[in-house]
């Protein structure tokens, strides 16, 4: 049970399960994680945030109830658990945003519900917070909810640069800027996402 | 393989345990669930209303209050307090001296992803749309939603024609053209990058105008016949 944190030499500090998400094990430049919603939502730099920030708080809370719960769920029964577990939380976060805001609960839409299959969350609950406390779980959920944020918001300024010549929907290029549809379009998202890889490879493997 | 041994071995004395956790986190999660949608319900509604309220006076340039009208099933308008539940809604709204500056009408029909609510507002003095907004819409982020933003594309309902023959049925049916191919005052000017969207939303004031601005025509006719309608100030509270 005790096989996952990777083994390392040095012991793992809490500022190191905080950082692993950002950088090391970035749910989606390292891990390739939760693809739906990195494609689908990321072609304008807000729609990215928001998604973001609405997966990293599904992602912080299941993480804390996931790690309360770890000695009381039985084996066999435990991904049907972080399932339900998962999906109260996309509820609450869904009615949360449609009391905070009409026009954003509008923006972001179907996309909502969908955070429940994003396997980002369930593989932190099933790899990480179901075997370590409340206080790592948590250090871990923000850390990957925050990596996922950034991984998104990468993608989404460069497709909205490129598609839309702005940026949170202000206007970054001059008026005769011919636009990139294809950014915009699903296609753009493998693109930008594929060349956002090769970026952070070429990076991590040069450190390495 | 060892996964299996320890399944296996747990198993008699775990389904209760299995029972308990399950049943356990039901219940937390419904809780969870109930008390959520209870506390954001009232400002969610609120919101709701709010939104609506906005969009009616921003498709009825210069109107500051609003009445509620109901569709019912035989085209005809009811008072919104009656018994019979209405098809559709109509909202009328009158300026600061009380006086009508026109309906806004919801109508919603298919766009590309899911249905599109909208809202337009109806100037019977003109016979025109004045307004146009979407209510409600899932088209694609960044094309089909630009229906809802592009102002080129909002223009087109500034003065879009729905006049009446003399039947009293819609001379000319709204439609969509393409992208800078508008050249009558019914036609809408579509959006290239979001060509079925922008259809939709002509189709959907196409059919609802043909059904509704008759209606709302003569009810428009009747009330200005005799000046002064005792019936609209008796119940004008909404």
């Amino acid at each position: 049970m005790t096989n996952n944190p990777p083994p390392s030499a040095k012991k793992i500090t809490s500022t190191d399960e905080f950082i692993k998400g950002l950088w090391r094990d970035n749910p989606v430049f390292v891990q390739v994680l939760g693809m739906c919603p990195v494609l689908a939502v990321s072609n304008t730099a807000e729609n990215a945030l928001a998604m973001g920030l609405a997966t990293a708080f599904v992602l912080l809370m299941s993480n804390i109830l996931v790690s309360l719960l770890r000695n009381f769920v039985p084996k066999q029964v435990r991904i049907a658990s972080y399932i339900l577990i998962i999906a109260t939380f996309v509820t609450v976060t869904d009615y949360a945003i449609q009391a905070i805001s009409v026009e954003l609960h509008k923006a972001l839409g179907a996309f909502i519900s969908l955070i429940v299959v994003n396997c980002l969350i369930l593989s932190r609950a099933e790899a990480f917070a179901s075997k370590n406390t409340v206080s790592k779980s948590v250090l871990d959920a923000l850390g990957m909810g925050l990596g996922f944020t950034f991984a998104l918001l990468c993608l989404g300024a460069v497709r909205e640069l490129l598609g839309n010549g702005s940026l949170f929907g202000l206007a970054v290029f001059p008026e005769g800027f011919q636009s990139w549809i294809v950014m915009i379009l699903p296609a753009g998202g493998f693109f930008t996402l594929a060349a956002w890889l090769l970026v952070i490879n070429a990076l991590q493997t040069k450190k390495a | 393989m060892s996964e299996t041994v320890n399944i296996a071995s747990q198993n008699p004395a775990g389904s209760t345990k299995m029972l308990k956790a399950m049943v356990g986190i039901g219940v937390l999660s419904a809780l969870l669930i109930v008390v959520t949608f209870e506390l954001t319900q009232p400002r969610v509604q609120q919101l709701k209303a709010e939104a609506l309220e906005k969009a009616i006076f921003e498709v009825l340039p210069g109107a500051v209050s609003s009445r509620t009208f109901g569709v019912n099933a035989e085209g005809k308008l009811i008072a919104p307090d009656t018994e019979e539940s209405p098809v559709s809604l109509v909202y009328a709204g009158y300026d600061s001296a009380d006086q009508l500056v026109g309906y806004a009408v919801e109508a919603s029909g298919q766009g590309y992803a899911d249905k599109i609510r909208i809202l337009y507002g109806y100037n019977p003095k003109q016979q025109q749309i004045i307004g146009f907004q979407v209510l409600e819409s899932k088209e694609t982020p960044g094309l089909g939603d630009k229906i809802e933003k592009e102002q080129r594309f909002l223009d087109n309902f500034t003065a879009l024609d729905v006049g009446l023959n003399k039947e009293g049925n819609i001379a000319n049916k709204v439609t969509t053209v393409k992208q800078g191919a508008k050249v009558n005052a019914w036609e809408i000017d579509g959006i290239t990058g979001a060509t079925i969207s922008s259809r939709a939303v002509g189709d959907i004031i196409g059919s609802s105008t043909e059904e509704v601005i008759p209606l709302l025509f003569d009810n428009y006719k009747m009330m200005e016949t005799p000046k002064a309608n005792p019936k609209k100030n008796e119940n004008d509270d909404k």
